[in-house]
């Protein structure tokens, strides 16, 4: 009866799960089905609570309250700027407790389990487990800026990571072939720590979209495989859809970057080597007055806002939002086109400028926003640069060539907002600065949005 | 794991890897990052695992172990559906939007 009882409870929450992220195809159903998922784990954990093979509560409880307060502390607190950072955090976590389990496992067993295929999916998920973890700590250090976020490179780097690779994987296949050994998995164990940590070394924050998912994706896996070691099959349900959403992810994100996996992984993009590529640029940079773009915008009839992340580094979302706001209310169009790798994750413009009251019918992808360029009156690029670099369509040379991007050259008129005359990570030239259709207008983005909100209004 | 277990396990892993396929290519970039918090907190579910290696009383090691599991999979699960609420809660329409 009992065993009845717990098994309906995970049933109850996988169908809970699949429904409630079902849920998420839309934002007016992502409410409702997020909540209906949080029913469903509250069923699993009940469920779990009436094993019989529990004796004891007191860490449980320990456990859950601690958890729980932490959990709480960073839900409420943590800035949505800083979601990246948090979601790397959640990564380790995660992928920790897997592998925590897994070791506790094979150390009850005595390194001798069941069969083989167990011993398998046990360092599946202990490898895996221990890779995100450190990785996810790199990533979260580099996003949080407590390490440099520029790729970390020596000589040989690749040859010596593949290495490593190869004796953690040699030493996983020798343990389903004789089992038994503790000294040999806790090498294993403790490689795969060290793994992780080379493997997001070389990795730029540019490029953290990709790696985020990737993560995302192996943390995923970990609590499948956790999943096979107990049998657990809500584990291996819910393991396999956050390892395949992180997998999609990826995907997609390489696909707009126009990058392969293995580019992305091995290639340390945006360090010293690839930053000389790209041809001088002739003729100059145009700047213009903020009195001009002001008028310019107040009598626009359409206007797009293209943010990239250096909107985010200036905190001027709200202020974009009130330019918006005082031009649709002269009757100006605005839309904003967010290119698929804005921010630092997937997806994080998007949450960035809902937080600052842009409705979500404003936000356009990229493939929506492009055909409306030609008949938008002021593109408004704001502290984005790669994603809007034109040699991407027209230069088959250049390292970016093919990546898709917003095109706002084909817009009558383009602002560029931008701090400086630097370059963006990829570290390369921008031919669009330089057309004569753009004008730049230098400074810092929210103080520059504030201003113009103020002269559009006198406009 | 007997033979029967495993099989019926493989099945489960197959189906829920087309299941998520198919349910995850339809979210919009526009919710992504709620997406991924919300993975996250259901991949949380580890902590089934978690508390009964916690409270099993296999070791001395296994307790240590399962409490710092359980610790780390609840955070990941209150604070990814927290989080999650807080997220989607900012995405409006524009009707509504106007009316604060």
């Amino acid at each position: 009866m009992r065993t009845y009882f717990i098994e309906f409870s995970y049933l109850l929450a996988s169908i809970a799960f699949i429904l409630g992220l079902k849920g998420m195809s839309h934002p007016e159903t992502a409410k409702r089905g997020m909540h209906l998922a949080e029913f469903g784990m509250l069923m699993a954990i009940i469920g779990t609570l009436m094993h019989l093979e529990i004796v004891t509560f007191t860490w449980i409880i320990a456990g859950l309250a601690i958890g729980s307060v932490v959990g709480l502390a960073m839900g409420v607190w943590v800035p949505m700027t800083a979601m990246p950072q948090r979601t790397a955090l959640s990564h380790a976590f995660g992928a920790f407790a897997a592998a925590l389990v897994g070791i506790s496992e094979f150390y009850r067993e005595g390194g001798h389990l069941q069969n083989r295929f167990m011993m398998g999916a046990l360092g599946f998920e202990v490898m895996l487990g221990a890779l995100t973890t450190t990785g996810s700590m790199l990533a979260f250090a580099k996003l949080q800026g407590l390490v440099r976020g520029t790729p970390m490179t020596y000589k040989g780097q690749n040859i010596f990571n593949m290495a490593l690779l190869a004796v953690t994987v040699g030493i996983f296949v020798y343990l389903i072939v004789v089992p038994g050994s503790m000294p040999l998995f806790f090498t294993m164990v403790a490689l795969a720590f060290v793994f992780g940590l080379l493997l997001v070394m070389p990795i730029g924050s540019a490029d953290m979209p990709v790696v985020m998912s990737l993560l995302n994706s192996y943390a995923g896996l970990a609590s499948a495989a956790t999943g096979f070691v107990l049998s657990n099959k809500v584990l291996i349900i819910a393991g396999t859809l956050d390892g395949f959403s992180g997998f999609i992810l990826s995907i997609l994100m390489c696909r707009a970057m126009n990058r392969s996996m293995t580019n992305v992984l091995f290639g340390a993009f945006g360090s010293a080597a690839t930053a000389t590529a790209g041809a001088e640029q002739q003729g100059s940079m145009r700047e213009v007055g903020l009195d001009d773009i002001a008028t310019q915008l107040a009598y626009a009839n359409k206007v797009v806002f293209v943010p990239g992340y250096g909107l985010a580094t200036a905190q001027a979302q709200h202020a974009v939002r009130e330019l918006a706001d005082v031009l649709e209310k002269r009757g100006v169009t605005v839309k904003y086109g967010i290119h698929p790798v804005a921010g630092r994750m997937p997806g994080h413009m998007n949450v960035l400028l809902a937080e600052a009251n842009v409705p979500y019918s404003s936000l356009y992808e990229l493939e929506q926003i492009n055909p409306e360029f030609p008949t938008t009156d002021v593109a408004v690029v704001i502290g984005a640069n790669d994603v809007v670099n034109p040699d991407a369509r027209d230069n088959p040379t250049s390292p970016i060539a093919g990546m898709p991007i917003l095109e706002v050259d084909r817009s009558k008129s383009v602002v560029v907002l931008k701090r400086g005359q630097g370059k963006g990570f990829s570290g390369l030239e921008n031919p669009l600065f330089f057309k004569p259709v753009t004008g730049m207008l230098y400074g810092d983005a929210k103080d520059t949005l504030t201003r113009l909100v103020q002269a559009v209004q006198h406009a | 794991m007997s033979a029967d277990t495993l099989i019926s396990a493989l099945y489960v892993f197959v189906l829920a890897a087309f299941l998520g396929y198919q349910v995850i290519s339809r979210v919009p970039p526009l919710l992504h990052t709620p997406l991924m918090s919300a993975t996250n907190a259901i991949s949380g579910i580890s902590l089934v695992g978690s508390i009964v290696t916690a409270g099993a009383r296999y070791n001395t090691v296994s307790t240590i172990l399962g409490f710092i599991a359980v610790v780390c999979s609840t955070t990941n699960v209150v604070g990814g559906f927290v989080i999650t609420d807080r997220m989607l809660k900012m995405f409006r329409r524009k009707e509504i939007v106007k009316k604060d």
